[in-house]
């Protein structure tokens, strides 16, 4: 292979910018993902997340920045020439191909002495041996994918590209592919760059989740770590539900910041709030708030509601709360309790958090 | 129940009338059923030509005046009847190859790049189909005649070919553009993705996936080809093509011997194309397990 | 294979590529223009070229005292006199045409509807069989509906036993012309309808079949507006091409009251001196045809032609 070009280590983006005529789709972003991690690029449909991942592909060149992995410089080669693969959204198999011929592909360019074993790996390896004379058509989405992940996996890449992989799966079958991209992950040991708007694939199967809004990287980390504390409103709103009231920051009380929400004081950890004065956006999750007939006493943040939809879910109890505010807040009860609350339409209730849990972000983003 | 199973229609409580049946068995076949007569009808003159292959003929093949093998047993009997054949399946060789050549890449040009003047080609896609024969064909008289005479070029079986390859190229542009459309662009970066270099991917990927409409798009450009008389009569001089010397016989009757040539490759036709789809059919069977 | 070549810089283009979100992965090089190449040569070289030279002969006058001689003019009277003497000529063709375009589209589209809906495992055959007539001469063809249709044949003899044929002949009518024309055009009407309802989905029309009692008006809200671009194809390439023949008027039609088509060939090949008019003909033919396949395209049609 000509032009092919031998690379290893960390994959990293360098102020990438990618723009197509006025519309820039990816605005100067930097990313750097350790060798052998599952990385997750999360964000709504046009935020720039699948065009950063045909940069890394080579399918797109950037307009400015570096595409490298470890010590060398990717930008301006052809997809070709990377050690980079891709399970694209539709899988994209080669219809005129056995399954086989499909997975042989990328062995076979390159010339490689073991094709053929590495093939079988490959093709065992996604748990589709007995489906290799077959052509793409008479297989099911979910064995398609599953050879589209055979394809790329057989060049062992230092990187593999995941495209919205499981978007055209059922519910059931996602969850089981979910699992499996785990599996195989975790077997290979490769760098797993896993497109996707579905906030909840993206938490269940990655090490580190980048949510990507209008071109920037809005926030990046451990999925528990987004989700407790979103540094932005775009990642509260983004990233499950938030109850959320814009307030003014009034005054400190030791490691807490006061703001004034719409008549109702609430209290933020100084290190949970990323503006400190002026206007803030206030949040927290519904599963910290606890709903409750009485005022609660000594927890310092509650506020009272009436009550205006409640749904039983099994496992949990869900309250929308109308607030004195004129917004509506969410609740997430498990239901823990000998005696439940047995509340209706229409119910005054307390709503109580700790302020441990709320978060506080800038008002003016998003 | 096993009289009215067939129709699909009727609950197995319920009997109906052998008129009613009648009419559900029309209803749901009527299209079939109208297919088969249209099909009919367009065999009908293609019958009427294998009948009068048999025709013992005096000076005129018009009327059914007896039955002979003779113009099966010596069909180029008729002096110029093989050799018109001959240079129509040259003209038709030729236009088809250079049209189908050409019009592919017109085809994967309009398909796959963005470039300043696409609504123009386009249009000079277009208009040729929207152009009627004899305007074409008047046209080429002028322009040979007054024009390429001049370069040495008289009207004869090169200005034939130079017009077929002209007529076909809009019709395999638009067959081609229409397969290479249906293609996924994805399935040819999944190959580059896959260290294909770009010569590659076109010869593994990209060719094999438009082959079947690159393969329609030639046998439509041959037919075209092979049938044409309107612009042939105009651009052909002194040369013959099969339609033109039928055309020209038909004012004193066709000689069945041309009939003969002519059912013989209607019947050369669909064993060709039947033969290709069955192979096609056995090839796709044997990957199926 | 060589000329195919160019292709192979598809990839290795570094210029603007367009949003990667929509499946857009169309590329923008000179490649474009090296395939469009010879193609667009060839039209030029064989079409605009010499349509811009029938032009000329078009507007050329008569020497005066040489009949059959002109020379190089800008002189529209071939133009008046091919509207004037020959107006009969052009309303028979367009009559004739529009009438075999509506016929064709009654008797294909039953046939391209078994195709796309009914046929199942005989699709393929019922395709070969529309295109196999092809490849018995059209002339052939022709000729043997001349036998078919003939006072002595057996269509003409039933009708007259029936007592439904008024004239007493079918050969050498335009009723025969038309029929000729029906014929010949319909596998271009058949394909199309056919192209575009096998890219339609069953299931929308069952829906129809559900939501409509009536078998006719599901086809007329659902089937057909699924299968109009075909229809407008097939209608187009039906139409221009009988409007524009004089084979069937030849052999099928009535010595007199031809069609236009008759005129521009015999003017340019039977009568010395008649490329002028018939030019001029010929460019009548080719601006009408054009204007009308333009109003047709706007008021029913698809903004992508070809």
């Amino acid at each position: 292979m000509a032009g092919f070009r031998e690379a290893r280590g960390d994959l990293r983006l360098e102020s990438v910018t990618k723009s197509f005529g006025d519309f820039v789709a990816v605005d100067g972003i930097d990313l750097h993902v350790p060798r052998g991690s599952f990385f997750a690029l999360l964000g709504p449909s046009g935020c720039g997340k699948t065009t950063t991942l045909r940069m890394v592909a080579g399918l797109e060149q950037p307009t400015a920045g570096r595409v490298m992995i470890g010590e060398t410089d990717l930008t301006g080669s052809r997809p070709y020439e990377r050690p980079v693969n891709t399970v694209f959204q539709s899988y994209a198999l080669f219809p005129h191909l056995t399954i086989r011929d499909n997975v042989s592909f990328g062995p076979k360019r390159r010339k490689e002495k073991d094709a053929a074993a590495r093939t079988d790996d490959a093709l065992e390896l996604v748990q589709m041996t007995q489906f290799a004379g077959r052509k793409p058509h008479q297989l099911s989405g979910g064995q398609q994918q599953r050879v589209a992940l055979a394809r790329a996996l057989v060049n062992h890449p230092e990187v593999l590209l995941l495209d919205e992989p499981l978007g055209a799966l059922d519910l059931k079958l996602r969850r089981e592919m979910q699992v499996e991209l785990k599996r195989i992950q975790t077997e290979v040991g490769l760098t797993f760059i896993h497109v996707t708007h579905d906030q909840e694939e993206a938490m269940t199967m990655a090490d580190t989740v980048a949510v990507m809004n209008r071109g920037h990287i809005e926030q990046l980390g451990p999925p528990a770590e987004l989700y407790d504390l979103p540094r932005t409103r775009f990642v509260a709103n983004f990233l499950g539900q938030a109850n959320t009231g814009v307030g003014a920051i009034e005054d400190t009380d030791g490691d807490h910041l006061v703001a004034d929400v719409l008549g109702t004081k609430v209290r933020i950890l100084k290190s949970r709030s990323q503006v400190h004065e002026g206007q803030v956006l206030f949040g927290v999750r519904p599963e910290k708030v606890t709903v409750s007939r009485k005022q609660p006493d000594g927890v310092g943040n509650d506020v009272k509601g009436v009550v205006r939809d409640v749904s039983f879910l099994g496992v949990a109890t869900s309250y929308l709360v109308d607030m004195p505010s004129g917004t509506t807040w969410s609740c997430y009860e498990q239901n823990l309790d000998v005696e439940p609350l047995d509340l209706r339409p229409g119910d005054e209730v307390w709503l109580t958090w700790n302020p441990g849990h709320a978060f506080g972000v800038a008002v003016d983003e998003g | 129940m096993t009289t009215t199973s067939t129709t699909g229609q009727s609950s197995p409580a319920y009997r109906p009338s052998t008129a009613k049946r009648a009419q559900l068995w029309l209803a749901s076949h009527f299209a079939m059923l109208s297919a088969i007569l249209v099909l009919l009808y367009l065999f009908l003159p293609v019958a009427y030509t294998f009948a009068f292959s048999f025709n013992d003929h005096g000076k005129t093949n018009i009327v059914w005046q007896g039955f002979t093998w003779e113009h099966w047993q010596d069909p180029c009997g008729v002096p110029g009847v093989c050799s018109s054949l001959v240079t129509s399946l040259q003209v038709g060789a030729i236009s088809t190859l250079v049209a189908t050549v050409l019009g592919t890449m017109m085809a994967l040009a309009m398909v796959r790049y963005r470039y300043r003047g696409k609504a123009a080609s386009n249009v000079l896609i277009f208009v040729p189909m929207a152009t009627p024969e004899i305007v074409m064909g008047a046209a080429l008289l002028t322009i040979f005649v007054q024009g390429f005479s001049n370069v040495g070029i008289s009207l004869g079986f090169t200005t034939i070919v130079f017009a077929h390859i002209m007529f076909c190229l809009s019709f395999v542009v638009v067959t081609v553009k229409a397969r290479i459309q249906s293609l996924d662009p994805r399935i040819e970066e999944a190959a580059q993705d896959l260290y294909a270099s770009p010569v590659q991917t076109f010869w593994k990927v990209t060719f094999p996936l438009i082959l079947p409409g690159i393969a329609g798009a030639a046998m439509l450009a041959f037919s075209l080809s092979f049938d044409d008389f309107i612009i042939t009569n105009f651009v052909s001089g002194n040369e013959n093509t099969f339609p033109k010397f039928v055309y020209v016989a038909s004012r004193r009757g066709i000689p069945a011997e041309a009939n003969v040539i002519g059912f013989s490759m209607f019947v050369l036709a669909v064993l060709l194309v039947v033969g290709a789809q069955l192979v096609g059919s056995a090839r796709a069977s044997r990957t199926k397990e | 294979m060589s000329a195919l070549a160019p292709v192979s810089q598809v990839a290795g283009d570094p210029g603007i590529h367009p949003v990667a979100s929509a499946p857009e992965t169309q590329k923008r090089s000179w490649t474009a223009y090296l395939l469009l190449l010879p193609g667009v040569l060839w039209l030029g070289v064989f079409f605009l070229l010499p349509l811009v030279q029938l032009a000329a002969v078009s507007l050329q006058s008569r020497y005066p005292g040489f009949p059959g001689y002109y020379y190089r003019d800008v002189n529209f009277s071939n133009y008046a006199a091919a509207l004037t003497d020959y107006a009969p000529h052009f309303a028979r063709s367009f009559l004739y045409a529009g009438l075999a375009t509506f016929l064709a589209f009654v008797i294909a589209y039953p046939l391209a509807y078994a195709m796309a809906f009914k046929a199942g495992k005989w699709r393929n055959l019922m395709m070969i069989c529309v295109i196999a007539p092809f490849f018995t001469s059209f002339i052939l063809r022709t000729f043997a509906w001349s036998q078919i249709l003939a006072d002595e044949g057996w269509v003409a003899g039933t009708l007259n036993f029936l007592n439904l044929l008024p004239g007493g002949a079918i050969i050498n009518t335009p009723v025969a012309v038309v029929a000729g024309l029906t014929y010949n055009f319909l596998p271009f009407m058949v394909l199309p309808i056919y192209a575009s309802l096998e890219r339609a989905d069953p299931r929308v029309i069952e829906a129809g079949g559900d939501l409509y009692a009536n078998g006719f008006t599901t086809f007329r809200t659902v089937t057909l507006p699924m299968s109009m671009p075909g229809v407008l194809a097939g209608t187009l390439l039906t139409f221009i091409p009988a409007a524009g023949d004089f084979v069937n008027m030849e052999l099928l039609g009535p010595q007199r009251g031809k069609m236009v088509g008759n005129v521009i060939n015999d003017q340019f090949l039977a009568i010395p001196g008649g490329y002028p008019v018939a030019a001029a003909l010929s460019f009548t033919l080719m601006a009408a045809i054009l204007a009308m396949v333009f109003l047709y395209v706007r008021r029913f049609g698809t903004d992508e032609l070809v």
